[in-house]
């Protein structure tokens, strides 16, 4: 029962984003412009531009999908279907959950595979490819995760963007920290496995409490 | 002992028992610090290496400390309202937000006056100021995130869940923020050892910290006291005690 609820959401949310293509891409565009800016800014040299990849690439990817966040509950609330799947039998942390792995899918997962092609521009050597994957693998989803909770609490405020980035920005100062020194450690040929672990652990952390969060957020949203 | 606890989280009892004590406490804050300050920038000796400048310590530590006591403080404050829907612990959260945020935005202040003589620079990324730094945005998301709403108790909630939320990774950041650091070590930062402190120092600074604890509960209690009036201020009782 509960399961075949987490599924049918994930599809449904699927299947609406894919209804909406083009503001699905929105924020990978915003991901690969801003990545390029820097060297318009900076200055193109190789050595500067390496040294400035894991920053430059994670600052744009949190960026990205914190602009993707503000919309994921806002259509849902206005038209009443949020309250519905408040009100439906499934618990709304699963389903929370489940609007989480969709929404990752459809603007986390394009970010992880783009990364490498943004990287290549800055010069990173190819080895670090595979670590930089893995941390942006393992960071999006915490992103998306702290997103949610920001949304859920700005639903159903007028203007929530910027409210939405104040309130989640400082909360994902350690995805930064350990996402960006993973491919920083990567690019110097060190081991990598220390950061990426770290992420690991605050992927189960954010997996396992935010969903509770989000639920509760909700419901004080619909009120 | 249960009757009275239950009797202290009533709105009209809490705003009586504030009203008595905030005088009181607040004397006990202010003669306690003025003895603090009074030992610590006359007792006590020059620090051997850093001179006079130590002296600092008296205010920084002190507002360092209370930055992540209010912080705590709010988030159980929240917490407790929100699971035992008590409407004075929303009441205590409220009012420890400003306070707790002004604490931590002097602690920012006084650490980066203590860091020009001390590092050469007004900024430093030590990993202590830098996680200071980003309290002092949590604080300042809470507060943003209770002004957004209109009806107070929307607002009790939704920034109930945000504190909790914020407290579960205050650990996580400070922890992420030293590792960073740690990694970062530039050779310009000479760390000083600042465990040892010696008695005739270290007495003046427990004197201000408590004393200003003291301070921040007069303070919490006093803006508690507003955030009643504001709540209830339809209620009858209300009425009754002020006329």
């Amino acid at each position: 029962m509960t399961k075949s609820g987490f599924l049918l959401q994930i599809s449904r949310d699927l299947q609406v984003a894919i209804r909406r293509f083009g503001e699905l891409l929105q924020p990978l565009f915003f991901f690969v412009i801003v990545c390029s800016l820097f060297p318009l800014a900076l200055s193109p040299r190789p050595a500067l531009l390496t040294e400035i990849a894991p920053g430059v690439i994670w600052v744009a990817a949190l960026l990205a999908t914190l602009l993707s966040m503000e919309g994921l509950f806002k259509t849902d609330f206005e038209d009443g279907s949020l309250e519905q799947l408040a009100v439906s039998p499934h618990p709304l942390p699963l389903l929370m959950l489940a609007r989480v792995c969709a929404h990752w899918l459809m603007a986390g997962l394009p970010l992880v595979i783009v990364a490498p092609l943004i990287a290549r521009m800055f010069f990173v050597p190819v080895d670090a490819l595979a670590a930089l994957m893995l941390s942006l693998l393992l960071g999006t989803p915490v992103l998306i995760l702290l997103g949610t909770v920001g949304a859920a609490l700005t639903v159903s405020l007028r203007r929530g963007g910027v409210l939405l980035s104040l309130l989640v920005l400082p909360l994902m100062v350690p995805v930064l920290v350990f996402g960006a020194r993973a491919i920083d450690l990567a690019v110097q040929g060190a081991p990598v496995n220390g950061p990426l672990l770290l992420l690991a652990s605050l992927l189960a952390l954010a997996v396992s409490l935010v969903p509770f969060a989000t639920a509760a957020a909700i419901r004080i949203s619909l009120d | 002992m249960w009757t009275w606890f239950y009797k202290l989280a009533s709105p009209p009892h809490f705003f009586r028992i504030a009203g008595m004590l905030t005088p009181w406490v607040m004397g006990v804050a202010l003669s306690m610090i003025t003895i603090g300050i009074f030992g610590g920038l006359v007792l006590a000796p020059a620090d051997y290496q850093q001179g006079d400048g130590f002296r600092i310590i008296y205010v920084h530590v002190p507002a360092a400390w209370l930055s992540l006591f209010s912080y705590s403080l709010m988030a159980i404050a929240a917490g407790i309202g929100l699971v035992w829907r008590i409407k004075l612990a929303h009441a205590v959260a409220a009012s420890c937000a400003v306070p707790g945020a002004s604490f931590t935005f002097l602690a920012l202040a006084t650490g980066s006056i203590w860091g020009k003589p001390m590092w050469g620079t007004w900024w430093e990324w030590d990993a202590r100021l830098t996680s200071e730094l980003i309290l002092l945005f949590l604080f300042l998301g809470y507060i943003a995130l209770r002004n957004a709403f209109d009806d107070i108790s929307k607002a009790d909630r939704a920034s109930a869940v945000l504190a909790l939320v914020g407290i579960v990774n205050v650990p996580i950041i400070h922890y992420s923020v030293n590792w960073w650091n740690t990694l970062h070590q530039g050779a310009t930062v000479t760390k000083l050892s600042a465990p040892s402190i010696s008695t005739s120092m270290l007495w003046p600074l427990l004197v201000t910290a408590i004393g200003c604890t003291f301070y921040f509960a007069a303070l919490v209690m006093q803006r508690t006291r507003g955030e009643i009036l504001l709540r209830e201020r339809r209620a009858r009782w209300l009425e009754l005690e002020l006329n």
